[in-house]
């Protein structure tokens, strides 16, 4: 059914896309950076495809692989009750790492955006409110990126004679931060 | 004999307060996850907690002398914890109900405490994924016990003060700044230029 957006999407916007296929019967359509809104908008306006619902915003992170981060947007439309999985590939340089924010197109992207900006460092820019939603402020990095390592803590607060725990890499937050309770 | 009778008197005295204190237990119960399905079940009419004196829940922790810390506690949730425990008066207990509560459970990543014990002092586990209501009610006959051997963390700490209602603060856990309560994340301030 999606097949036909596809072709849609080849039909309006050819110099968008990078590759389209289908995985376990869901249509994939891989975008470049610079016409993600244009894709967007056009799939959001368009009386062909109408895709009034945003149903989730995700990043996935192939580490060691180039470009290492896809941001997974999946489509649905309400009306034409029909999907549609747009994909953006970027690297993880500072200058790289980031998209444009889909927030003005639909308010269902802030709070996932600031998701995935929390857990893998994704920047987007133009986001109204850019700011961890789910780690405290105080956190350093981004969790869910394969290289953080997998028994890192940080800490908000301990008691001194607190039991021993087996991460390696235990540490309370520096300075301030430190709320150390005796 | 006049001051053996002294010496023992207290020492009944003691014996008294803590026998009635271990069947007057008031919970506090922090229950953030799946585990309190089974708290309710404890404190519904099968399993009837009511037998052991502790029924009567109390949802503010200034009313409480039990924390009952029911579910996981994640790192940005555990100074919370911590203000709970902290607000409730002396004499007081805590029970980590379930193993997340009590280490962690199969959550050994960035973002669950390994343990309630790792900001508050605890003196009942009861393991289980969620435990059994055999199992809470063996843990609290377990708290009885230590109750009435005035075992349980604050008896150590405050000693005999707690027989007779008063606590001197002094004695009590303070911060290392001074202050007696922790801040909540939300309350400080960024202290470098990161993103927000």
């Amino acid at each position: 059914m999606a097949q036909r957006l596809l072709e849609f999407l080849a039909r309006e916007r050819p110099a968008a896309l990078v590759e389209t296929g289908a995985h376990v019967g869901d249509e994939i359509a891989v975008v470049h950076r610079e016409h993600l809104v244009d894709v967007l908008t056009l799939l959001r306006d368009h009386v062909e495809a109408r895709m009034n619902m945003l149903s989730d915003l995700t990043v996935v992170d192939y580490l060691g692989q180039e470009p290492r981060f896809e941001v997974v947007y999946q489509l649905y439309s309400l009306t034409l009750k029909h999907r549609l999985r747009i994909k953006v590939r970027i690297g993880d340089g500072a200058d790289e790492c980031w998209v444009p924010t889909a927030t003005p197109l639909w308010h269902a992207a802030n709070w996932a955006e600031r998701e995935a900006w929390d857990l893998y460092g994704v920047r987007f820019e133009g986001h109204p409110d850019l700011r961890r939603i789910l780690m405290y402020e105080e956190f350093v990095g981004h969790p869910l990126r394969k290289d953080y390592p997998q028994n890192a803590r940080q800490p908000l607060i301990r008691r001194p004679d607190a039991p021993p725990t087996d991460d390696q890499t235990t540490r309370l937050l520096p300075d301030s931060h430190d709320r150390r309770v005796s | 004999m006049a001051e053996s009778s002294a010496s023992y008197v207290p020492t009944l005295l003691q014996e008294a307060v803590n026998w009635a204190q271990k069947y007057s237990l008031f919970t506090y119960p922090f229950a953030t996850a799946c585990c309190a399905m089974e708290f309710m079940s404890v404190m519904g009419s099968r399993y009837d907690v009511a037998r052991f004196g502790a029924e009567f829940p109390r949802f503010s922790p200034r009313q409480a002398d039990l924390l009952i810390v029911i579910g996981t506690i994640t790192e940005r949730q555990a100074p919370v914890l911590r203000r709970i425990y902290d607000q409730m008066p002396d004499p007081k207990w805590v029970m980590a109900f379930g193993v997340c509560a009590s280490t962690g459970g199969f959550y050994q990543n960035y973002t669950v405490l390994p343990g309630a014990d790792q900001v508050i002092p605890v003196d009942v586990y009861v393991p289980g994924c969620p435990p059994r209501p055999e199992q809470v009610l063996d843990g609290l006959m377990a708290l009885q016990k230590r109750i009435q051997e005035h075992r349980g963390h604050c008896q150590q700490e405050i000693g005999n003060t707690a027989a007779i209602g008063y606590t001197d603060r002094r004695k009590l856990p303070i911060l290392q700044d001074g202050t007696s309560m922790t801040l909540l994340p939300d309350e400080r301030m960024p202290q470098d230029g990161r993103v927000r």
